[in-house]
């Protein structure tokens, strides 16, 4: 089917062209969401109406399809109904023609046999056997006969050598007569003609027209006339045959009795005319036996007609039974040029319903119309993601806009609560100085705790709202890792010492003493974690321990100390070094041990915080750094706490390129570990260079220099922790397990023993053994005596030890020991013999900064005078010396070296000078002349012997803001303090350098 | 102790408090008065009187520069700022908090607010100066009558827990 092919080619081109049409839109779609959103209804409607014109199209399309295929269906329908009328057209025509010349041939035997011989050879039974006998040659033909050609001069003559009377036709042909009431006899003899033609031979068929004028019967005589005039056969008009009655035509050939040449004139051939010969066709039993011959006779109906007469055609065979208005005419030539004749088809059903091209267009509508719901529910989808992604934008508009006005909210909150919430801590505090009972003071130390604790717990909800905001950002200053443990160990001392936990603090020796990083942070971790710990451990111990990543990892095979023997308080622990096996640091490093670079640039630091509590029920284990997230409800009513702390611990640690993990059994205890990477504080300033990294342990408190001490301590690791508290005050320090072993060192050691360090254990273990020890201390020979110190863990122990004051009774060394306590002790103790007895940890520090202070001279720059008078007032109770300037100027002058000012504290904002210009400009001042002492130009004596000038600035603010803070530490500050002094801030800022001032001198 | 002193000091402590309440001091004036002990006997009052002449003399020159065609506001700004500093180191809060609400319409360069402002903290500084002069009396009637100024950091039997 070329038509299908071609509708079909050019549909797949229309729809090429509608995918390109349809990409194209993609895209521009896709370009309009990247980039505005606004024009969605524009292409909206223009999708609709390429909707709503595809729509029509295809229909239109497919109703062509329809109509072409069934105007196919016609055409073909059309040909068939035309090549079979043809065919059987042509047949009967051949058939007919067959007959006729038939016919003729008869005419000739006729004229040979009846006109040519004298007498004639043939006579009626010859002709009636002949053609009988020959009948099949004339398949159309029902009969033949003869009529002679009687002149009327010669009828009676004809009629008495025949034996009967010339009948007449038209009588007959007038009241038709059936075929049974035939009857010979009563025809009536002719009327007198000018000549007749009365039958003389017959067909057997045909016997009962002997005897009949043929020129009497009128289509007969026209016959007759015009076939003697033109010598060929000519046919009648259709009509009814006498006595069969029914529709036939006669066929009539002339004789002649001579033979005529063919261009012989009509009026020649009438002359010559002998008889006439007829042949009698039954065109409709014709008809019918030429086509049951043929197969298909029924699909088609046929009419033959006369069409002589074009107005009034005679139907010759055939009814009006078709319905079908399709008819097709051909043309039938029987020979005779005069008569005309056509055969008329039709088929006998009505067309069948065209159901090819009925399903066609359907289908091809149905797949248009699938075609375009898929576009029209693809445009609806595209649409309604456009929406929901609108929708959605919005939405996350609002989210993060909501997010903001959280983060401000919180801020904001948070910073409204701080505010009042220093009015009520103060107040509290002016409450506990007025005259209260016990109850009372209960109360309001209560009230203060909890107000505390609030204001810390809004400074986590800020750094969470920080953190998520993404606003936290470290910052990398140069701090002291020691001191800051020492300050987060002061911190829990007091709870710990209540619980009568052990709080010990380890950081290894290959760990630098300045580390760069961010320190507030890296406190705020280990007072998170610790904080936990102390939170959720009764008993035992809390252990804090710091290494290089590098040491535990080369360590990593040969250490087994941690069984539950040899820790610090004998209970059993979670294993420490489970909790960093899933650190990445390790294992990707695990097999290459050094760190060529590390060495002195990074420093991965590993902190572990052990400890002996509750632990962490395994189902709660997986979501302990998910925030607000608590074991259970019932945790944080009788702990307390928003769980908040350990998420803030894991975005912290990981912002210090660390990792954090854990490992918590149940009713044994937690080990938390994480890793954290800081700048090495050594590697790039050389000022330091002159001080030695291993100095550290001797730079605390150069009056315990070179002392030895012993520690007594069963337990190795205990005992590793005391040993290193009092090394860094540079103390050499012996362990040994027990009170026996101290005797007999005692005794065979020469360098002295300055100090002996009993664990509290040992001492309370055998009271009898211990006061017996005493005793035989004092007998040793040796010039000083050594001291006894004592380590203790909680206050309720240190109380039920009643040695008497004496010389020999030991000092307690409140644990968690720390360099700076432990120093304070110590000096206490061995300056003041034996007067004072157990100090409390707290009046330690309180005098510890006291005596950090004392005799100090120490300057005061404000241009305020009464902030002036106000700090004064608050440094000198510590026993400083002080000197007030009021402005960055004087500052310059009095601290341009050498000069014998021990610190300097410095308001920022001044007229004229500012705080940050005043200390950079005294840095630089302090590093030119550094310079010139290293280089040698000025001698160090000349600078009061002190090779490397750094006098400790501290900035005094009323905002303290980490970006403040930062600043400070920028232009060479080395801290701050908050403007109204606080003794615990002003202890932790003033401890921290001291130190390093020690150091500085030779 | 005679019931005269008790009186004495219970009007003294209502005083005080009421001070607090009215917010006119807040809890820098109680650190403040912890820095007095027997070596520095007189210590509150001398910061205080300190703080009055000072800032009469800061107001005056606040008033002064205020009153000019040109006015310099960084000066001015300095000048609140050294108020709002003495002003927190010895407590007085609503001379503080006025301060800082001066120092917003400096920073907006607002004259009549300035202005408005400046009448606010003469009349703070006035009241406090009223107030804690009342006081210094009240306290020294006590201190003749031969008691002690509670809430004073002299005090033997509280002691401040610092770590």
């Amino acid at each position: 089917m070329d038509a299908k092919t071609g509708l079909l080619g050019g549909d797949g081109k229309i729809s090429l062209n509608w995918r390109e049409k349809v990409l194209g839109k993609i895209v521009k779609i896709q370009h309009r969401y990247d980039h505005l959103f606004g024009s969605k209804k524009i292409s909206n409607a223009l999708w609709r109406k390429l909707l709503y014109t595809w729509v029509f199209c295809a229909t239109m399309f497919s109703l062509w399809i329809f109509l072409y295929m069934s105007s196919q269906a016609i055409e073909k329908r059309k040909e068939t109904l035309a090549s079979m009328c043809d065919e059987r057209a042509q047949m009967l025509q051949d058939q007919f023609n067959v007959s006729m010349n038939h016919v003729q041939a008869m005419s000739i035997l006729i004229s040979t046999f009846h006109h040519g011989k004298s007498p004639s050879a043939i006579d009626q039974t010859t002709f009636a056997e002949y053609t009988k006998r020959t009948a099949f040659e004339r398949p159309l033909t029902s009969g033949v006969a003869y009529a002679v050609r009687v002149l009327h001069s010669e009828r009676a003559e004809f009629e008495k050598q025949q034996g009967w009377p010339i009948h007449r036709m038209d009588t007959l042909e007038q009241n038709l007569v059936h075929k049974d009431d035939f009857d010979p006899e009563v025809l009536e003899p002719s009327p007198i003609q000018e000549e007749y033609a009365p039958v003389i031979f017959a067909q057997d068929t045909v016997s009962h027209v002997v005897s009949i004028d043929l020129l009497s019967g009128k289509e007969d005589r026209e016959n007759v006339l015009r076939a003697r005039a033109s010598g060929k056969g000519v046919l009648t008009a259709p009509f009814r045959l006498i006595k069969t009655n029914r529709l036939g035509v006669i066929l009539t050939f002339a004789v002649y009795k001579t033979d005529l040449p063919s261009n012989a004139t009509p009026d020649e051939r009438i002359q010559a005319t002998a008889g006439y010969i007829g042949g009698i066709f039954h065109i409709q039993s014709l008809v019918e036996k030429l086509l049951q011959q043929l197969a298909s006779k029924q699909n088609i109906v046929l009419n033959v007609l006369d069409t002589t007469n074009q107005s009034h055609p005679i139907s010759m065979y055939g009814s009006d039974e078709a319905d079908d208005a399709l008819e097709y005419v051909s043309t039938l030539n029987f020979g005779d040029p005069f008569r005309k004749h056509e055969m008329r088809c039709r088929f006998k059903q009505k067309p069948p319903w065209p159901w090819l091209a009925i399903t066609t267009s359907y289908g091809f509508l149905v797949i248009a119309m699938l075609t375009g719901h898929i576009f029209y529910a693809t445009v609806n989808r595209i649409a309604k993601v456009e929406d929901d992604y609108q929708k959605m934008m919005e939405l996350k508009k609002q989210a993060e806009a909501a997010d903001i006005a959280k983060s401000q909210f919180l801020a904001t909150v948070s910073h409204e609560i701080r505010t009042p919430m220093n009015g009520v801590l103060g107040m509290l505090h002016m409450l506990m100085h007025t005259d209260l009972d016990v109850t009372q003071q209960d109360y309001v130390r209560t009230a203060q705790a909890s107000g505390k604790a609030l204001v810390s717990l809004i400074n986590e909800v800020l750094d969470q709202a920080k953190i998520e905001s993404g606003k936290l950002e470290l910052e990398a200053v140069q701090f002291d890792l020691r001191a800051i443990l020492d300050d987060v160990l002061s911190l829990f001392s007091g709870k710990s010492q209540e619980k009568g936990v052990e709080l010990a603090v380890f950081i290894s020796d290959q760990v630098p003493e300045k580390l760069i990083g961010d320190p507030g942070r890296f406190r705020q971790i280990i007072t998170n974690l610790m904080g936990n710990s102390i939170k959720f451990t009764e008993k035992g111990h809390i252990f804090v321990t710091v290494h290089l990543a590098q040491e535990v990892m080369d360590s990593l095979d040969v250490e087994t100390e941690s069984s539950s023997k040899n820790n610090l308080s004998g209970f059993q622990v979670a294993e420490r070094r489970v909790s960093w096996a899933k650190f990445k640091t390790f294992s990707q490093h695990e097999r290459v041990c050094s760190y060529p670079s590390s060495t002195y640039d990074l420093i991965n630091l590993i902190v572990s915080v052990e400890d002996t509590g509750v632990g962490i029920p395994f189902e709660a284990q997986c979501r302990v750094f998910t925030p607000f997230m608590q074991v259970g409800p019932s945790i944080s009513r009788t702990h307390g706490g928003t769980g908040i702390g350990l998420s803030i611990s894991k975005c912290l640690v990981e912002l210090m390129n660390g990792e954090v993990g854990f490992v918590s059994i149940p009713n044994v205890g937690s080990t938390f570990t994480f890793t954290a990477v800081f700048n090495n504080g050594h590697s790039n300033l050389n000022e330091y260079t002159c001080q030695q990294m291993n100095n550290q342990s001797n730079s605390a408190n150069s009056e315990f220099e070179g002392m030895s001490a012993l520690v007594v301590d069963p337990r190795s690791v205990r005992a590793k922790v005391s040993k290193y508290h009092v090394q860094r005050l540079g103390i050499q320090v012996e362990i040994v397990s027990d009170l026996n072993q101290v005797l007999s060192s005692l005794k065979s050691r020469k360098p002295r023993i300055d100090m002996v360090l009993i664990e509290e254990e040992v001492w309370n273990n055998d009271s009898d053994l211990s006061i017996l020890f005493v005793d035989q201390l004092r007998h040793i020979d040796q010039k000083v005596t050594p001291r006894l110190f004592l380590l203790a863990k909680s206050i309720s122990s240190t109380r039920s030890d009643n040695v008497t004051c004496d010389t020999h009774s030991p000092a307690v060394i409140m644990k968690p020991l720390r360099a700076s306590m432990v120093a304070a002790c110590l000096q206490r103790t061995m300056g003041n013999m034996g007067n004072k007895g157990n100090y409390r940890n707290g009046e330690v520090s309180r005098l510890s900064l006291q005596h950090l202070l004392l005799g100090r001279k120490i300057l005061i720059v404000d241009d305020n005078k009464v902030n002036l008078k106000v700090a004064a007032g608050a440094l000198k109770r510590y026993g400083a010396e002080l000197v007030c300037v009021e402005s960055g100027k004087e500052a310059i002058s009095l601290l341009t070296p050498p000069h014998s000012f021990y610190a300097c504290f410095m308001d920022i904002q001044m007229p004229g000078m500012d705080g940050f210009e005043a200390t950079k400009t005294i840095r630089d001042v302090e590093k030119s002349v550094n310079r010139k002492i290293q280089l040698g130009e000025v001698s160090a004596e000349a600078h009061g012997n002190v090779l490397n000038w750094h006098v400790p600035i501290l900035a005094m603010t009323a905002d303290v803001i980490h970006a403040t803070q930062e600043e400070c530490m920028k232009c060479g500050m080395d801290g701050y303090v908050s403007k109204p002094f606080e003794a615990e801030q002003l202890y932790r800022e003033v401890s921290r350098f001291s130190y390093s001032a020690e150091s500085r001198k030779l | 102790m005679d019931v005269g002193l008790m009186q004495m000091q219970r009007r003294l402590a209502e005083y005080t408090s009421a001070l607090f309440k009215e917010g006119i001091l807040d809890s820098q004036y109680v650190q403040l008065q912890e820095l007095q002990d027997e070596s520095n006997p007189d210590f509150v009052v001398e910061v205080v009187s300190l703080f009055f002449t000072d800032s009469e003399k800061l107001l005056n020159d606040l008033s002064r520069d205020l009153a000019q065609q040109n006015v310099d506001f960084k000066r001015v700004d300095a000048h609140v700022h050294q108020l709002k500093g003495s002003s927190s180191s010895i407590g007085a809060e609503r001379v503080k908090n006025a301060c800082i609400v001066f120092r917003n319409f400096c920073q907006e360069k607002n004259i009549p607010g300035c202005l408005r402002c400046l009448q606010q903290i003469k009349q703070e500084f006035l009241l406090v100066k009223s107030k804690l002069e009342t006081l210094f009396k009240l306290e020294q009637q006590v201190v003749a009558a031969g008691g002690s100024i509670p809430t004073s950091g002299s005090l033997p039997t509280v002691q401040q827990p610092i770590l």
